[in-house]
Protein backbone atom coordinates (compact mmCIF):
# COMPACT_ATOMS: atom_id res chain seq x y z
CA UNK A 1 0.00 0.00 0.00
CA UNK A 2 1.08 3.16 -0.98
CA UNK A 3 0.50 6.62 1.11
CA UNK A 4 2.05 10.17 -0.20
CA UNK A 5 4.06 11.88 2.34
CA UNK A 6 4.38 15.87 3.29
CA UNK A 7 3.92 18.66 0.73
CA UNK A 8 4.06 16.10 -2.06
CA UNK A 9 0.67 14.98 -0.84
CA UNK A 10 -1.50 17.86 -1.34
CA UNK A 11 0.97 18.59 -4.23
CA UNK A 12 -0.48 15.35 -5.78
CA UNK A 13 -4.26 16.18 -4.34
CA UNK A 14 -4.52 19.48 -6.30
CA UNK A 15 -2.99 19.08 -9.52
CA UNK A 16 -4.50 15.18 -10.31
CA UNK A 17 -7.26 16.12 -8.44
CA UNK A 18 -8.64 19.66 -7.75
CA UNK A 19 -7.19 21.03 -11.38
CA UNK A 20 -7.82 17.89 -13.25
CA UNK A 21 -11.91 18.43 -12.41
CA UNK A 22 -11.93 22.31 -12.43
CA UNK A 23 -10.73 22.62 -15.67
CA UNK A 24 -13.96 21.33 -17.18
CA UNK A 25 -16.32 23.24 -14.60
CA UNK A 26 -14.32 26.38 -15.75
CA UNK A 27 -14.79 25.28 -19.83
CA UNK A 28 -18.39 24.56 -18.76
CA UNK A 29 -18.61 28.09 -17.61
CA UNK A 30 -17.27 29.44 -20.43
CA UNK A 31 -19.93 27.47 -22.71
CA UNK A 32 -22.68 27.80 -20.88
CA UNK A 33 -22.08 32.06 -20.63
CA UNK A 34 -22.93 31.71 -24.52
CA UNK A 35 -26.11 29.28 -24.04
CA UNK A 36 -29.47 31.00 -24.26
CA UNK A 37 -31.86 28.83 -21.98
CA UNK A 38 -34.43 28.47 -24.31
CA UNK A 39 -32.12 27.12 -27.03
CA UNK A 40 -32.10 23.94 -29.37
CA UNK A 41 -27.72 23.65 -28.17
CA UNK A 42 -28.74 24.04 -24.40
CA UNK A 43 -31.37 21.13 -24.93
CA UNK A 44 -28.66 18.92 -26.78
CA UNK A 45 -26.33 20.13 -23.52
CA UNK A 46 -28.90 18.93 -20.82
CA UNK A 47 -29.07 15.73 -22.83
CA UNK A 48 -25.71 14.92 -22.84
CA UNK A 49 -24.91 16.17 -19.13
CA UNK A 50 -28.21 13.80 -18.07
CA UNK A 51 -26.94 10.97 -20.22
CA UNK A 52 -22.78 10.99 -18.93
CA UNK A 53 -25.04 10.90 -15.27
CA UNK A 54 -26.69 8.08 -16.11
CA UNK A 55 -23.77 6.62 -17.11
CA UNK A 56 -22.31 6.73 -14.07
CA UNK A 57 -24.93 6.17 -12.33
CA UNK A 58 -25.27 2.18 -13.92
CA UNK A 59 -21.32 1.71 -13.27
CA UNK A 60 -22.32 2.40 -9.88
CA UNK A 61 -24.84 -0.07 -9.94
CA UNK A 62 -23.20 -3.20 -12.28
CA UNK A 63 -19.75 -2.54 -10.72
CA UNK A 64 -19.67 -1.51 -6.99
CA UNK A 65 -16.19 -1.21 -5.31
CA UNK A 66 -16.29 -2.19 -1.29
CA UNK A 67 -19.35 -4.56 0.33
CA UNK A 68 -21.19 -5.01 -2.89
CA UNK A 69 -18.38 -6.08 -5.18
CA UNK A 70 -19.03 -9.40 -3.64
CA UNK A 71 -23.18 -9.09 -3.44
CA UNK A 72 -25.14 -11.05 -6.62
CA UNK A 73 -26.28 -8.49 -9.64
CA UNK A 74 -29.31 -10.15 -9.50
CA UNK A 75 -30.15 -8.62 -5.71
CA UNK A 76 -28.49 -4.92 -6.95
CA UNK A 77 -30.85 -5.25 -10.32
CA UNK A 78 -33.32 -6.58 -8.68
CA UNK A 79 -33.62 -4.02 -5.22
CA UNK A 80 -33.35 -1.13 -8.39
CA UNK A 81 -36.68 -2.72 -10.09
CA UNK A 82 -38.66 -3.41 -6.85
CA UNK A 83 -37.60 0.69 -5.98
CA UNK A 84 -39.10 1.90 -9.29
CA UNK A 85 -41.91 -0.29 -9.02
CA UNK A 86 -42.67 1.64 -5.88
CA UNK A 87 -41.73 5.08 -6.81
CA UNK A 88 -44.12 5.19 -10.06
CA UNK A 89 -46.90 3.27 -7.89
CA UNK A 90 -46.49 6.10 -5.13
CA UNK A 91 -46.79 8.94 -7.76
CA UNK A 92 -43.35 9.61 -8.16
CA UNK A 93 -42.01 10.20 -4.43
CA UNK A 94 -37.98 9.97 -4.39
CA UNK A 95 -38.32 9.23 -0.65
CA UNK A 96 -40.39 6.16 -1.34
CA UNK A 97 -38.87 4.82 -3.98
CA UNK A 98 -35.52 5.21 -2.25
CA UNK A 99 -36.55 3.96 0.38
CA UNK A 100 -38.15 0.88 -1.31
CA UNK A 101 -35.12 0.00 -3.30
CA UNK A 102 -32.73 0.28 -0.06
CA UNK A 103 -34.85 -1.47 2.22
CA UNK A 104 -34.65 -4.73 -0.91
CA UNK A 105 -31.03 -4.67 -0.85
CA UNK A 106 -30.61 -4.59 2.58
CA UNK A 107 -33.26 -7.66 3.02
CA UNK A 108 -31.29 -9.44 0.47
CA UNK A 109 -27.71 -8.80 1.97
CA UNK A 110 -29.26 -10.00 5.68
CA UNK A 111 -30.74 -13.37 3.70
CA UNK A 112 -27.40 -14.10 1.84
CA UNK A 113 -25.60 -13.77 5.24
CA UNK A 114 -23.48 -10.39 4.88
CA UNK B 1 -32.99 50.25 -2.47
CA UNK B 2 -29.54 48.62 -2.37
CA UNK B 3 -29.46 48.24 1.43
CA UNK B 4 -32.69 46.46 0.36
CA UNK B 5 -30.86 44.14 -2.30
CA UNK B 6 -28.04 43.05 -0.23
CA UNK B 7 -30.54 41.93 2.46
CA UNK B 8 -32.46 40.06 -0.10
CA UNK B 9 -29.07 38.39 -1.16
CA UNK B 10 -27.90 37.29 2.28
CA UNK B 11 -31.79 35.98 2.74
CA UNK B 12 -31.63 33.64 -0.42
CA UNK B 13 -28.20 32.61 0.53
CA UNK B 14 -29.38 31.25 3.80
CA UNK B 15 -32.31 30.06 2.11
CA UNK B 16 -29.69 27.89 0.19
CA UNK B 17 -27.86 27.01 2.97
CA UNK B 18 -30.99 25.44 4.51
CA UNK B 19 -30.94 22.66 1.45
CA UNK B 20 -28.50 20.80 3.73
CA UNK B 21 -30.85 19.56 6.17
CA UNK B 22 -32.91 18.30 2.35
CA UNK B 23 -32.88 14.67 1.36
CA UNK B 24 -30.45 15.28 -1.45
CA UNK B 25 -27.97 16.52 1.07
CA UNK B 26 -28.44 13.90 3.72
CA UNK B 27 -27.64 11.49 1.09
CA UNK B 28 -24.40 13.06 0.08
CA UNK B 29 -23.69 12.88 3.52
CA UNK B 30 -24.28 9.41 4.14
CA UNK B 31 -22.23 8.41 0.76
CA UNK B 32 -19.04 10.39 2.02
CA UNK B 33 -19.26 8.11 5.43
CA UNK B 34 -18.93 5.44 2.77
CA UNK B 35 -16.07 7.32 1.18
CA UNK B 36 -14.61 8.02 4.18
CA UNK B 37 -14.54 3.46 4.84
CA UNK B 38 -12.83 3.85 1.66
CA UNK B 39 -10.29 6.07 2.40
CA UNK B 40 -9.62 4.46 5.81
CA UNK B 41 -9.06 1.24 4.11
CA UNK B 42 -6.41 3.03 1.66
CA UNK B 43 -4.62 4.30 4.64
CA UNK B 44 -4.94 7.31 3.21
CA UNK B 45 -4.26 10.04 6.50
CA UNK B 46 -7.28 12.15 7.75
CA UNK B 47 -5.81 15.98 7.26
CA UNK B 48 -5.85 14.37 3.20
CA UNK B 49 -9.16 13.04 3.01
CA UNK B 50 -10.78 16.15 4.08
CA UNK B 51 -8.09 17.90 1.75
CA UNK B 52 -9.26 16.03 -1.09
CA UNK B 53 -12.78 16.28 -0.05
CA UNK B 54 -12.65 20.12 -0.14
CA UNK B 55 -10.18 20.44 -3.14
CA UNK B 56 -11.43 17.74 -5.37
CA UNK B 57 -15.70 18.58 -5.23
CA UNK B 58 -16.92 15.12 -7.06
CA UNK B 59 -17.74 11.92 -5.63
CA UNK B 60 -16.34 9.65 -8.89
CA UNK B 61 -13.13 11.37 -9.25
CA UNK B 62 -12.35 10.89 -5.55
CA UNK B 63 -12.62 7.39 -5.75
CA UNK B 64 -10.55 7.43 -8.96
CA UNK B 65 -7.81 9.58 -7.31
CA UNK B 66 -7.84 7.28 -3.58
CA UNK B 67 -7.39 4.55 -6.42
CA UNK B 68 -4.35 6.07 -8.34
CA UNK B 69 -3.08 7.04 -4.82
CA UNK B 70 -3.27 3.10 -4.00
CA UNK B 71 -1.82 2.06 -6.91
CA UNK B 72 1.33 4.26 -6.75
CA UNK B 73 0.37 5.86 -10.23
CA UNK B 74 2.58 9.14 -11.00
CA UNK B 75 0.99 12.07 -11.08
CA UNK B 76 0.43 12.08 -14.98
CA UNK B 77 -1.32 9.14 -14.92
CA UNK B 78 -3.53 10.03 -12.12
CA UNK B 79 -4.35 13.53 -13.77
CA UNK B 80 -5.09 11.70 -17.03
CA UNK B 81 -7.69 9.33 -15.24
CA UNK B 82 -9.25 11.73 -13.15
CA UNK B 83 -9.60 14.21 -16.42
CA UNK B 84 -11.29 11.61 -18.31
CA UNK B 85 -13.73 10.93 -15.52
CA UNK B 86 -14.87 14.63 -15.08
CA UNK B 87 -15.21 15.34 -18.72
CA UNK B 88 -19.28 15.33 -17.63
CA UNK B 89 -18.55 18.25 -15.32
CA UNK B 90 -18.44 20.28 -17.98
CA UNK B 91 -21.77 19.61 -19.99
CA UNK B 92 -22.87 20.06 -16.64
CA UNK B 93 -22.35 23.33 -15.60
CA UNK B 94 -22.84 24.83 -18.91
CA UNK B 95 -26.55 23.35 -18.66
CA UNK B 96 -26.66 25.15 -15.35
CA UNK B 97 -25.17 28.69 -15.73
CA UNK B 98 -28.39 29.68 -18.37
CA UNK B 99 -30.34 28.57 -15.34
CA UNK B 100 -28.73 30.66 -12.55
CA UNK B 101 -26.81 33.62 -13.88
CA UNK B 102 -28.61 36.88 -13.80
CA UNK B 103 -28.53 39.72 -16.12
CA UNK B 104 -25.06 41.15 -14.37
CA UNK B 105 -23.67 37.97 -12.88
CA UNK B 106 -19.78 38.79 -13.77
CA UNK B 107 -18.03 35.52 -14.99
CA UNK B 108 -15.65 35.22 -12.19
CA UNK B 109 -18.10 34.97 -9.70
CA UNK B 110 -19.67 31.86 -12.02
CA UNK B 111 -16.01 30.51 -12.54
CA UNK B 112 -15.81 30.74 -8.39
CA UNK B 113 -19.05 28.83 -7.74
CA UNK B 114 -18.38 26.46 -10.27
CA UNK B 115 -16.01 23.82 -7.90
CA UNK B 116 -19.28 23.40 -6.46
CA UNK B 117 -21.16 22.18 -9.04
CA UNK B 118 -21.23 18.24 -8.79
CA UNK B 119 -24.42 15.59 -9.23
CA UNK B 120 -25.73 16.50 -5.70
CA UNK B 121 -25.95 20.69 -6.58
CA UNK B 122 -26.63 20.28 -9.63
CA UNK B 123 -30.26 17.91 -9.31
CA UNK B 124 -30.90 20.11 -6.33
CA UNK B 125 -29.85 23.42 -7.76
CA UNK B 126 -32.33 22.08 -10.94
CA UNK B 127 -34.91 21.45 -9.24
CA UNK B 128 -35.28 24.06 -6.81
CA UNK B 129 -34.57 27.24 -8.44
CA UNK B 130 -37.42 27.71 -10.53
CA UNK B 131 -38.88 29.06 -7.88
CA UNK B 132 -36.38 31.22 -6.56
CA UNK B 133 -36.38 34.96 -8.25
CA UNK B 134 -34.01 35.00 -11.40
CA UNK B 135 -31.27 37.81 -9.84
CA UNK B 136 -31.12 35.56 -6.34
CA UNK B 137 -30.63 32.09 -7.62
CA UNK B 138 -27.00 32.93 -7.54
CA UNK B 139 -26.47 33.76 -4.05
CA UNK B 140 -29.13 30.49 -3.32
CA UNK B 141 -26.74 28.23 -4.62
CA UNK B 142 -23.79 29.35 -3.53
CA UNK B 143 -25.46 29.10 0.12
CA UNK B 144 -25.87 25.82 -0.89
CA UNK B 145 -23.23 24.56 -2.86
CA UNK B 146 -21.00 26.31 -0.75
CA UNK B 147 -22.37 25.04 3.10
CA UNK B 148 -22.39 21.25 1.31
CA UNK B 149 -18.99 21.55 0.69
CA UNK B 150 -17.61 22.88 3.93
CA UNK B 151 -20.39 20.32 5.81
CA UNK B 152 -18.70 17.22 4.13
CA UNK B 153 -15.13 18.37 5.01
CA UNK B 154 -16.03 18.16 8.50
CA UNK B 155 -18.06 15.58 8.36
CA UNK B 156 -15.06 12.94 6.96
CA UNK B 157 -12.80 14.60 9.47
CA UNK B 158 -15.24 13.86 12.10
CA UNK B 159 -16.55 10.42 10.68
CA UNK B 160 -12.85 9.30 9.78
CA UNK B 161 -11.98 6.81 13.08
CA UNK B 162 -15.88 5.56 13.74
CA UNK B 163 -16.31 4.07 9.95
CA UNK B 164 -14.09 1.29 10.29
CA UNK B 165 -16.10 -0.52 12.73
CA UNK B 166 -19.57 -0.54 10.89
CA UNK B 167 -21.45 -3.82 9.66
CA UNK B 168 -20.99 -4.64 5.95
CA UNK B 169 -24.73 -4.23 5.49
CA UNK B 170 -24.92 -0.58 6.68
CA UNK B 171 -21.31 0.01 4.02
CA UNK B 172 -23.19 -1.54 1.50
CA UNK B 173 -26.65 0.27 2.02
CA UNK B 174 -24.83 3.47 2.01
CA UNK B 175 -22.96 2.77 -1.22
CA UNK B 176 -25.97 1.99 -2.63
CA UNK B 177 -27.87 5.66 -1.86
CA UNK B 178 -25.92 7.63 -4.05
CA UNK B 179 -27.29 5.51 -7.52
CA UNK B 180 -30.62 5.32 -6.04
CA UNK B 181 -30.96 9.11 -5.05
CA UNK B 182 -29.80 9.96 -8.45
CA UNK B 183 -32.18 7.72 -10.49
CA UNK B 184 -35.49 8.96 -8.43
CA UNK B 185 -34.74 12.76 -7.96
CA UNK B 186 -33.15 13.19 -11.96
CA UNK B 187 -36.36 11.59 -12.93
CA UNK B 188 -38.78 13.48 -10.85
CA UNK B 189 -37.07 17.07 -11.16
CA UNK B 190 -36.86 17.31 -15.02
CA UNK B 191 -38.42 19.44 -16.59
CA UNK B 192 -37.73 18.64 -19.85
CA UNK B 193 -38.73 15.32 -21.23
CA UNK B 194 -35.31 15.09 -22.80
CA UNK B 195 -34.30 14.72 -19.70
CA UNK B 196 -36.17 11.36 -18.90
CA UNK B 197 -35.12 10.13 -22.48
CA UNK B 198 -31.65 11.03 -21.65
CA UNK B 199 -31.70 9.51 -18.35
CA UNK B 200 -32.97 5.79 -19.96
CA UNK B 201 -30.56 5.80 -23.32
CA UNK B 202 -27.72 6.83 -20.89
CA UNK B 203 -28.28 3.77 -18.46
CA UNK B 204 -28.55 1.40 -21.41
CA UNK B 205 -25.48 3.18 -23.33
CA UNK B 206 -23.59 3.24 -19.68
CA UNK B 207 -22.86 -0.66 -19.72
CA UNK B 208 -23.03 -1.18 -23.50
CA UNK B 209 -19.64 1.67 -23.69
CA UNK B 210 -18.36 0.00 -20.67
CA UNK B 211 -18.43 -3.33 -22.52
CA UNK B 212 -17.44 -1.76 -26.00
CA UNK B 213 -14.73 0.93 -25.03
CA UNK B 214 -13.76 0.85 -21.39
CA UNK B 215 -11.46 3.34 -21.42
CA UNK B 216 -13.98 6.16 -22.95
CA UNK B 217 -16.94 4.57 -21.51
CA UNK B 218 -18.86 7.58 -19.73
CA UNK B 219 -17.44 10.16 -22.50
CA UNK B 220 -19.49 8.15 -25.44
CA UNK B 221 -22.25 7.10 -22.95
CA UNK B 222 -22.86 10.93 -22.77
CA UNK B 223 -22.37 11.57 -25.86
CA UNK B 224 -23.95 9.00 -28.37
CA UNK B 225 -26.85 8.57 -25.71
CA UNK B 226 -27.84 12.27 -24.95
CA UNK B 227 -27.14 12.79 -28.96
CA UNK B 228 -29.63 10.17 -29.45
CA UNK B 229 -32.24 11.18 -27.60
CA UNK B 230 -31.92 14.57 -28.27
CA UNK B 231 -32.21 14.25 -31.83
CA UNK B 232 -35.37 11.70 -30.96
CA UNK B 233 -36.88 13.42 -28.81
CA UNK B 234 -36.67 16.64 -31.55
CA UNK B 235 -37.91 15.14 -34.45
CA UNK B 236 -40.83 14.06 -32.34
CA UNK B 237 -41.72 17.47 -31.11
CA UNK B 238 -41.29 18.93 -34.29
CA UNK B 239 -43.48 16.64 -36.09
CA UNK B 240 -46.17 17.44 -33.15
CA UNK B 241 -45.87 21.09 -34.14
CA UNK B 242 -46.41 19.83 -37.85
CA UNK B 243 -49.58 17.95 -37.16
CA UNK B 244 -51.25 20.86 -35.44
CA UNK B 245 -50.13 23.45 -37.73
CA UNK B 246 -51.59 21.22 -40.48
CA UNK B 247 -55.17 20.15 -38.52
CA UNK B 248 -55.82 23.82 -37.95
Amino acid sequence: MTSLEGWWAYAFIAIAGWLATDIWRWLGVVAGNRLREDSEVLNWVRAVATALVAAVVAKLILYPTGVLETSPLWLRLGSIIVGAAAFFAAGQKPAVGIATAILALAAGLYWLGF
Amino acid sequence: MDQENSASHAHWFLVGMRGIVSLPAIILMLSFIGFCALTVQAGIPVEQVVFMTGMVWALPAKVILVGSIMAGANLLTAFVAVTLSSVRLMPMVAALVPEIRGRQTPTWLLLFLSHFVAITAWVYAIEKVADVPRERRVAFFAGFGITLVLANMLLVAVAYRYVATFPPIVAGCLFFLTPVYFLASIWNSARHRVVHIALILGLVAGPFFYWLFPEFDILLAGLIGGTVAWAGERAWRLRRVANEEGGR
